[in-house]
């Protein structure tokens, strides 16, 4: 087995882990989330309580379990993958069928005090299984048609179920972070090439089906992408919101409007500005100095995962800190390319800024995951 | 399964070579982003900054004030109050419109017939749109709505101006009024300014008010206001004030227009007052009246039933609009066209035996018993028809139409008032294109004493009173100065007529009140300094039959009021130097010189006076009437105008 391989004597044990913790990246995150501490209290028209106070305590929650995770052997991980993917699995199908409605969309467990969405749980499962099965599989077997094809179907079982409540976003995160972990386990890139073929195929599929009897999207999702094209067409009904976004955060101009000054965000021309939209209210308000540089901040998260994972020797802390990383990244991308117009509108949060507690606290354990593989990486 | 640590090693290394890769891609869409950021908050800030005001920045037009109008003297006659309103919008009553509408009804009135009709408005309009739901409250209602503001949420108590006539009844045909602007009133105006939009806004519907809107306007002013995004105002950005209209200031006298109105009494009559040197309009007074500030506040379908039902006609401005046979007073047309074409001179005579036969008709003068000869100046002084029979046929209805026209008659006198009148100073072409008849001897006839085809506006017989008092081509005036910049007029041309012929006429007119057998001379002033000189007229409506004449002819007490003959006199004075000529048509009012001629008399004799006549003016045997008649007068006080309540 491969932790025979590591000098274990060198790993830190006991509270000496803590000194041993990705530091850094600690900070940066804090970094981050303090963004949307001021930036809910400015949508909240200078209000505390309404949004970023119980953001603030979900955040002291979320960094003592990361810190917690952090702890946890990567044994055990590697152990408990399976089981936390299959948990997930059943979650999802639970939710079709007793789930709770929400925001037009079943994605809501209601489990007494705690209500969560079991697909964002899904996207840490998935990472953290396809790690493990990476790491277990033969590194000269990963190209070949049957061992892709094992975790091909991996993440497209979650993925289905995702699909059917219906959320596009998820569904999307839920591809491209396993297939990010696929890419960094060294998967043939004509598998890649051939996957986009038939994306391009799919969508060129999906466009056409519509109005005839075997549509494959809801009316909904196609009226999204009618919007996303072009979203002047209906700039008052579906185009109204990508409208209002772009709207705000190209008039941030240089340096903004101003600390709770953007005229979008305050008279409430923008939609959702606490959750998805948040990134335009600090485009608007802090202009292109705010925006860029939180799209620092995350650069450098990701940065720093991608370094840790070049240089850890153990191929499931490895794979794992880039699937983390990678989703992470995935996070933040569909967002960003959302609001500036880049991408349909589909309904996903800014990572550690929107106001929500499942992304926020998924998101944290998964640091947690990554950070453990950084604290117990082979020396 | 056992690995070999260079196997490790190698697993190892393409986690590198990969993650570097990856690495590589994200970078690739962070740069991606990064660009995005850069084209749309740099080089395309300015456009997403105009579309972010054009959300959150609106323009609220501010209604300018109306421009005031003043008498000659300076009185204010159309001025703007304070009005106050209270508005509600439905957003801010939390809903339930209809509790605040109850807790409301017990600081105003309000019927449960309004309440309903307002909450049906409240259904129809957007929620944020504020409905007017008391209009013209007392300070005393307004007050006690401020104080219980907290109790009535959505609740706004505003104030505004809008327009108020201080003289009411007096100059309504005058002035007009302002109303709400209508869509057919937009409809007939191209690009009409944004401010006519404005739900309160009132324009000029009649009168000078309508004639002269342009003037009076005045230019809005804006407001930059920041709204959110149901469009309610959150703050006031900017306000830039707008520009009163222009101050008007009319020729009336508003205190002898006051006189003339109630001189006129209940008659269903009309009065015009002209300085004959100037031409400018002293007094253009309709009987009856009725109240233009019902109309500004929206007039109730009863009281305009009434006013339209009316058989004296209240809404028409019987001065300019109003035509009617001028009857004898044409006979100063038809004179002086006669000495101007030299068929008669001053010592021509004709013998009048009571009636004419030409063509086989008789035709009669309104002495049975015939006046014996007449030479021009007899003939006004006792209105004999007879020999403008004779005249008529020896000049030609041409020549009695061309003077008529000289003398103001069927021309249309260019006034800021509303569908002025052109009346008609008929001739050979006018029938052939009206009727397509040819012109008999007997219109001839019976346009030389003015019945027939003529038909003249007071207005125009005053002008023609004017004209032949002076000689000199008078046009009517009503503006006297805008923004006090007086209204100035060219030297007024000569009218072209003898001199010798016009004093001639002048003359007949004297005679008609001065001499001791003249038609109007009961109606004479006795002070010598006011001197007045007149004709009097008495047009039928009616045809008279063979069979009522018969019977003889029935005096017109025994008629229904509307068959009865109208009552016309002209007049100016002093005789020697004159300064003012007067009109009165009293409609169906009966004879000339009983009806029409005492009440010019008093008019003009109060336009001489400025003021109250002093009553050895007339005739000793008439002063304890008019007398009487003062005392019972409710004039308003001629001093000097108080501006209190009425200033803009």
């Amino acid at each position: 087995m491969a932790y025979l391989d590591y000098q274990v004597a060198q790993i830190p044990t006991g509270w000496r882990k803590i000194l041993h913790l990705n530091w850094p990246l600690v900070f940066l995150i804090f970094a981050v989330a303090c963004y949307g501490f001021v930036m809910l209290y400015s949508v909240a028209g200078g209000d505390f309580e309404t949004w970023a106070e119980p953001q603030i305590y979900r955040f002291i929650v979320g960094m003592i379990l990361m810190i917690g995770l952090a702890f946890v052997p990567m044994w055990f991980w590697r152990g408990v993958s399976v089981f936390a993917y299959v948990l997930c699995l059943v979650l999802l199908a639970a939710v079709e069928l007793f789930g709770d409605i929400g925001m037009g969309a079943q994605r809501w467990i209601d489990i007494g005090p705690i209500q969560f969405q079991p697909s964002e749980l899904m996207k840490i499962a998935l990472v953290l299984l396809l790690a493990a099965y990476y790491d277990w599989l033969d590194a000269r077997k990963v190209s070949h048609p049957f061992w892709v094809l094992i975790p091909v179907l991996l993440i497209l079982t979650p993925t289905g179920f995702v699909m059917m409540q219906p959320d596009l976003g998820t569904s999307l995160m839920l591809i491209t972070g396993g297939g990010i972990v696929m890419f960094a386990a060294g998967v043939s890139l004509w598998y890649f090439a051939g996957v986009l073929l038939l994306i391009a195929a799919l969508v060129t599929a999906v466009m056409e089906s519509r109005d005839t009897e075997w549509q494959l999207l809801k009316d909904y999702q196609y009226r999204r992408i009618d919007t996303f094209l072009d979203p002047s067409v209906d700039p008052l009904g579906d185009g109204y919101n990508i409208t209002q976004a772009q709207i705000a955060l190209g008039s941030g101009g240089w340096s903004g409007r101003g600390f709770m000054q953007g005229t979008q965000s305050r008279l409430n021309f923008l939609p959702e500005k606490h959750t998805d939209f948040i990134f335009t209210v600090l485009a608007e308000e802090f202009g292109f100095v705010g925006a860029i540089s939180l799209l620092v901040l995350y650069s450098l998260i990701i940065g720093f995962c991608l370094f840790s994972a070049i240089t850890n020797r153990d191929r499931f802390g490895s794979l794992l800190t880039i699937g983390v990383g990678g989703t992470f990244f995935v996070y933040f991308a569909i967002n960003m390319g959302m609001v500036t117009g880049m991408l349909p509108v589909v309904g996903s949060p800014l990572p550690l800024v929107s106001y929500g507690g499942t992304a926020m606290m998924i998101l944290l354990m998964g640091f947690g995951m990554m950070q453990a593989a950084h604290v117990h990486r082979p020396r | 399964m056992t690995k070999s640590p260079h196997d490790a090693l190698k697993n190892s290394r393409r986690v590198v070579r990969r993650g570097l890769l990856l690495g590589g891609i994200q970078l690739g869409v962070v740069m991606t982003l990064g660009l995005r950021l850069h084209g749309m908050q740099i080089k395309h800030a300015d456009e997403y900054r105009m579309l972010s005001d054009g959300n959150s920045i609106k323009i609220r037009l501010l209604p300018p004030a109306r421009g005031l109008i003043h008498d000659r003297k300076g009185v204010l006659i159309a001025g703007n109050e304070q009005n106050y309103r209270v508005t509600l919008t439905r957003e801010e009553a939390g809903g339930d419109v209809e509790s605040v509408l109850r807790r409301l009804s017990k600081l105003i009135p309000m019927s449960d017939a309004r309440m309903e009709e307002l909450l049906k408005e409240f259904s129809k309009e957007r929620a944020i749109t504020p409905i007017v739901l008391a209009d013209r409250l007392t300070w005393e209602e307004f007050s006690s709505i401020a104080v219980n503001a907290p109790a009535l949420p959505g609740v706004t108590p505003e104030s505004g101006l809008s327009r108020y006539y201080p003289r009411a009844y007096d100059l309504a045909h005058v002035l007009g009024y302002v109303s709400r602007v209508s869509d057919y009133d937009l409809s007939k105006i191209e690009n009409p300014e944004p401010v006519l939009m404005l739900p309160e806004f009132q324009i000029g519907k009649l009168g000078v008010e309508a004639k002269m809107e342009d003037v009076l306007r005045g230019t809005a002013g804006q407001r930059r206001v920041e709204v959110n995004n149901s469009g309610r105002e959150m703050r006031e950005l900017s306000r830039k004030e707008g520009q009163q209209g222009s101050t008007l200031q009319l020729t009336i006298d508003a205190g002898l227009q006051n006189y003339a109105e109630q001189r006129l009494g209940t008659e269903s009559a009309a009065a015009v007052v002209i300085d004959v040197q100037t031409g400018e309009l002293l007094c253009l007074c309709s009987s009856p009246s009725f109240d233009p500030n019902k109309f500004v506040r929206g007039i109730s379908s009863k009281d305009y039933t009434s006013l339209l039902e009316h058989n004296h006609r209240p809404l028409a401005d019987k001065t300019v609009q109003g035509v009617y046979p001028p009857g004898s007073t044409f006979k100063l047309a038809t004179l002086l066209a006669g000495l101007e074409a030299g068929v008669i001179n001053g010592g021509s005579r004709f013998f009048c035996p009571g009636h004419l036969e030409v063509g086989g008709r008789r035709f009669h003068c309104w002495r049975r018993g015939g006046h014996g000869q007449m030479d021009a100046i007899q003939s006004l002084e006792h209105s004999c028809d007879v020999y403008y029979y004779e005249l008529a046929q020896r000049v030609g209805i041409d020549r009695i139409a061309e003077m008529a026209r000289k003398l103001g008659i069927g021309v249309r006198h260019e006034l800021p008032l509303s569908a002025i009148a052109q009346g008609i100073a008929p001739d050979r072409a006018w029938k052939r294109e009206k009727y397509d008849q040819e012109w008999q001897i007997g219109d001839s006839l019976n346009a030389a004493i003015g019945q027939g085809f003529v038909l003249a506006s007071p207005l125009q017989l005053a002008v023609m009173t004017a004209r032949v008092a002076t000689g000199k081509l008078i046009e009517p005036r009503l503006i006297r100065a805008i923004d006090g910049v007086p209204q100035l007029h060219e030297e007024l041309p000569d009218l072209g007529v003898d001199p010798r012929n016009l004093k001639l006429v002048q003359a007949g007119m004297d005679a008609v009140m001065n001499s001791a057998r003249g038609t109007a001379r009961s109606a004479r002033i006795v002070a010598e300094e006011w001197r007045m000189a007149g004709k009097t007229g008495t047009s039928q409506v009616r045809n008279i039959t063979a069979a009522e004449r018969a019977r003889g002819v029935v005096s017109n007490e025994q008629l229904p009021w509307e068959r009865r003959d109208h009552a016309l006199f002209v007049c100016f004075a002093p005789y020697e130097a004159p300064r003012y000529a007067v009109s009165v048509v009293v409609e169906h009012g009966g004879g000339g010189s009983a009806v029409a001629a005492p009440i010019a008399r008093d008019i003009l004799l109060f336009t001489l006076a400025g003021g109250l006549p002093p009553l050895t003016a007339v005739p000793e045997a008439q002063r304890g009437e008019m007398e009487a008649r003062h005392n019972a007068m409710k004039l308003y006080s001629p001093q000097p105008p108080k501006q209190g309540r009425s200033q803009a």
